[in-house]
């Protein structure tokens, strides 16, 4: 039996993590975060990522990182996702740095994931289809050879944290197959923020036209298909799930803190079983979504990518789903004031909607996991 | 635990198994689990003493008593490989799972000595006399009477309980009664334990939607238990009830996921066969089942941890909802692929199993506590949030 039980240090990671979190990212800087519209607070970065090492989690030691496992790095996120903390640490540590791993040459490793390691730089994917199951599948970037180097052309729509990220990770469309391409700041692309429903997370365009990239911008050696990034692509959806469950937990925590303090009829309205057993059936799922989102991260270094992918999706299909319903049972829970702006759920609503549509809505994470079970030999466990 | 003596432990109980559970034992595999407990009676009571012989009764009890020992690990080790391997329901559970840990933690030295042995050995079968007609999920209310007989010490017992699964198959039933005249609630129980063959107790089966009957009803007309036979003392029968209903920890429920496994297996078999897989909402309900599958595997082992964290009570307190409310939607999905064909009682046995299945797994969230029982216990103590008014005992 696999040991699903945390050890000390994590407990003591996740600890520390929450009480940081409380304290610098508290309901008065999520407002100032909403306020700004910049998704982006950098004071704080800087603190988890050069000081704590967030980044760092799962990168080996040979690059400079701690190489712990999943495990730890779902727990920063778990919390992160808590407080809807405007960090680019998906980004950077379940996204960049794990396709770094599975398809850059270990040159081009050695040469980035150490920068990640220690906090120097925010780094994101410029997925070509964000909301996508397979956001490989297709991209709107080109690549041409010239001179020695490359020209890339193509404008992407949407890409997290553009705009915070020092660097840019690019998969473009070369004559045979993918290639990586590395933009740092100040390579002459472009990103342009775009207004979001949800405040908390920053989004940006990226347009590259006849953008002229040196040989050594290349990551990868030559080519890579999307099923060799199935790794990076799970842990990113992994992430995604460990940051909805975190945020699940506390718009509930919201909901329980509200109902137990509002009186109607004479009662706390915690004491109606309606009330009572929508909340519980909330902690059903919930739990059910975090052991998936734990047991994951926990099989990952032992799992094959297919399996790593389709628990992956299995967690984002029931996170995705958990978090929306735990943000509109909490408008509902509250009443009036779940409309208003100034309390909190709605916040967690948007980000709940916003969050389901990255790298797949859970419908098309299920229709990948009936393809996998209804196609082949049907795979016990 | 090193994995590799669990790995060890896998191999020796696969190894027995496929040599044991073969022959005349064969017709045993799948059969007999709830839903489905009066099947085959007699030859699931020699595969106990055949599996008393190879020593895998009780192998988590402690070795003074004969068992193993095993660790939690371990236990669901065997259990998996049991499940795995299509092992029968267990006539023995009750006697094994419940009241034998009961007596190993309350029990006098006497009843330890002449209860456990036999139930080890495959040789005396048990069953749980707590549901009446009055006390369902409000089992406080229980009604029957027991009185104290001054030349013996015995307690004569009066009432009836219900739904009382495997009685028919049984030797010794425990009994929760009210040995305090005019007592309510949690107050004024005992904790009995009665021969069933004897003359003031009558059993009569219940049919159930399956068809079978399994469970009963057990009437009680100044039958006898021995001034010996009750654990803990008169008025402490409540605790030690629920204590007995917390040795259930869900270590067999673990093993039961390996069946939960084989039946998912066979839907999307069949799905594959008939064309229901070409069905875009069945594709999802079936992918969504494997999902909440592989969620559950995970929920238990954080259920089974010893984490006295607040998400740790929470997995604990969730698991029996989660698992027994995924086990019927399973059943449905089963008929929903099945479509038309799910209605014809034909003997195909595939067919057979799905349907059995579908009726079958309705009693997963009516036993053992009921689903709005669970989401009260959650909310209670997971959540602290108030507790249900109660209505005053009549
Ligand atoms: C297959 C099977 C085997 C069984 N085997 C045994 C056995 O071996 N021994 C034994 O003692 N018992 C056994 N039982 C009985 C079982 O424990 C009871 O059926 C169960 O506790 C529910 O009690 P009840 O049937 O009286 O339903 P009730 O308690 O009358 O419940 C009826 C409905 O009301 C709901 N309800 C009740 N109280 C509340 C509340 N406070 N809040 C919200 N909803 C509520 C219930 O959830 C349920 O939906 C078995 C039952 C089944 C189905």
């Amino acid at each position: 039996m696999m040991d699903l039980q945390l050890t000390d240090d994590q407990r003591l990671i996740r600890q520390q993590a929450a009480r940081l979190l409380a304290d610098r990212a508290g309901p008065q800087q999520l407002r100032q975060t909403v306020a700004a519209a910049t998704g982006f607070d950098a004071a704080l970065w800087r603190t988890v990522a050069r000081q704590l090492g967030w980044c760092a989690m799962t990168i080996a030691e040979r690059h400079g990182g701690l190489g712990l496992s999943l495990t730890e790095l779902s727990l920063v996120v778990e919390a992160a996702g808590e407080r809807l903390a405007p960090l680019p640490l998906w980004s950077t540590a379940c996204a960049a740095a794990p396709l770094l791993s599975a398809v850059a040459t270990e040159e081009a490793r050695a040469a980035i994931l150490p920068r990640i390691a220690a906090g120097e730089i925010a780094a994101t994917v410029a997925w070509g289809d964000l909301g996508a199951a397979d956001p490989l599948a297709a991209t709107p970037v080109t690549a041409v050879p010239a001179n020695g180097g490359y020209l890339l052309d193509g404008l992407v729509t949407q890409v997290v944290d553009a705009e915070a990220a020092d660097l840019v990770l690019v998969p473009a469309r070369l004559a045979q197959g993918l290639a990586l391409f590395a933009l740092e700041r100040g390579a002459g692309h472009e990103t342009r923020q775009i207004e979001t429903l949800d405040a908390t997370r920053q989004i940006g365009a990226l347009e590259m036209r006849g953008l002229r990239l040196s040989a050594d911008a290349r990551l990868d050696a030559d080519g890579f298909t999307p099923r060799a990034a199935a790794s990076a692509i799970a842990t990113a959806n992994l992430g995604l799930a460990a940051e909805q469950v975190g945020a699940a937990r506390a718009v509930m925590d919201l909901t329980l803190a509200y109902v137990g303090e509002r009186v109607q009829f004479g009662r706390v309205i915690a004491s109606f079983q309606a009330v009572k057993h929508r909340c519980a059936r909330l902690e059903v799922d919930l739990a059910e979504a975090r052991a998936m989102v734990l047991g994951a991260a926990a099989n990952f270094a032992n799992a094959e990518d297919d399996e790593r992918l389709l628990e992956a999706r299995a967690a984002r299909a029931l996170a995705s789903d958990l978090l929306f319903r735990a943000a509109e049972e909490s408008i509902q829970l509250h009443g009036g004031v779940g409309f208003t702006w100034e309390y909190d759920p709605h916040l967690y609503l948007k980000r709940a909607q916003a969050v389901s549509a990255l790298l797949g809505s859970a419908d098309r994470h299920l229709e990948a996991i009936a393809e996998h079970l209804l196609a082949e030999a049907c795979h016990e466990r | 635990m090193s994995d590799d003596r669990l790995a060890a432990l896998r191999a020796e109980v696969r190894a027995w198994l496929s040599e044991h559970l073969a022959g005349r034992f064969e017709p045993l595999r799948w059969r007999g689990h709830a839903g489905d407990g009066d099947a085959l009676p007699e030859l699931r009571k020699e595969w106990e003493r055949e599996l008393a012989g190879g020593g895998w009764t009780c192998p988590g009890w402690p070795a003074e008593w004969g068992g193993r020992g095993l660790s939690v690990a371990e236990q669901v080790a065997f259990q998996e490989e049991y499940a795995r391997a299509g092992g029968p329901g267990r006539i023995g559970h009750i006697g094994e799972g419940l009241i034998g840990p009961t007596l190993i933690e309350f029990g006098t030295p006497a009843q330890q000595q002449r209860f456990l042995p036999a139930i080890r050995a495959g040789t005396e079968f048990w069953c749980q006399g707590y549901s009446e007609p009055q006390a369902g999920s409000d089992l406080a209310n229980v009604r029957t009477r027991a009185r104290r007989e001054d030349a013996t010490g015995d307690w004569l017992v009066h009432g009836q309980k219900v739904w009382t699964s495997l009685a028919h198959l049984s030797d010794w039933i425990f009994v929760l009664a009210r040995s305090e005249e005019g007592s309510t609630g949690r107050h004024g129980l005992i904790f009995l334990l009665l021969a069933l063959d004897q003359p003031g107790i009558e059993i009569r089966p219940i049919r159930q939607i399956g068809g079978g009957a399994e469970f009963n009803s057990v009437f009680f007309d100044g039958a006898r238990a021995r001034a010996e036979h009750v654990v803990g003392a008169a008025g402490e029968g409540w605790r030690i009830a629920t204590a007995l209903l917390g040795f259930e920890r869900g270590i067999s429920t673990l093993g039961q996921q390996m069946a939960f496994a084989q039946e998912l297996d066979l839907v999307c078999r069949i799905a594959r066969e008939n064309g229901a897989a070409r069905s875009p909402e069945l594709r999802q309900r079936i992918a969504r089942a494997w999902a909440g599958l592989r969620a559950m595997r995970y929920l238990a082992m954080r259920a089974l941890c010893d984490d006295a964290s607040r998400e740790g009570r929470l997995a604990r307190l969730g698991y029996k909802y989660h698992w027994s409310n995924w086990h019927r939607d399973l059943g449905r999905l089963a008929m929903d692929v099945l479509g038309p064909d799910g209605n014809v009682v034909d003997g195909d046995p595939r067919r057979e199993r799905l349907r059995r299945l579908f009726l079958f797994s309705r009693a997963d969230t009516i036993y053992g506590g009921t689903s709005e029982i669970q989401l009260n216990l959650i909310a209670e103590q997971g959540l602290g949030m108030p507790r249900e008014p109660r209505g005053d005992r009549s």
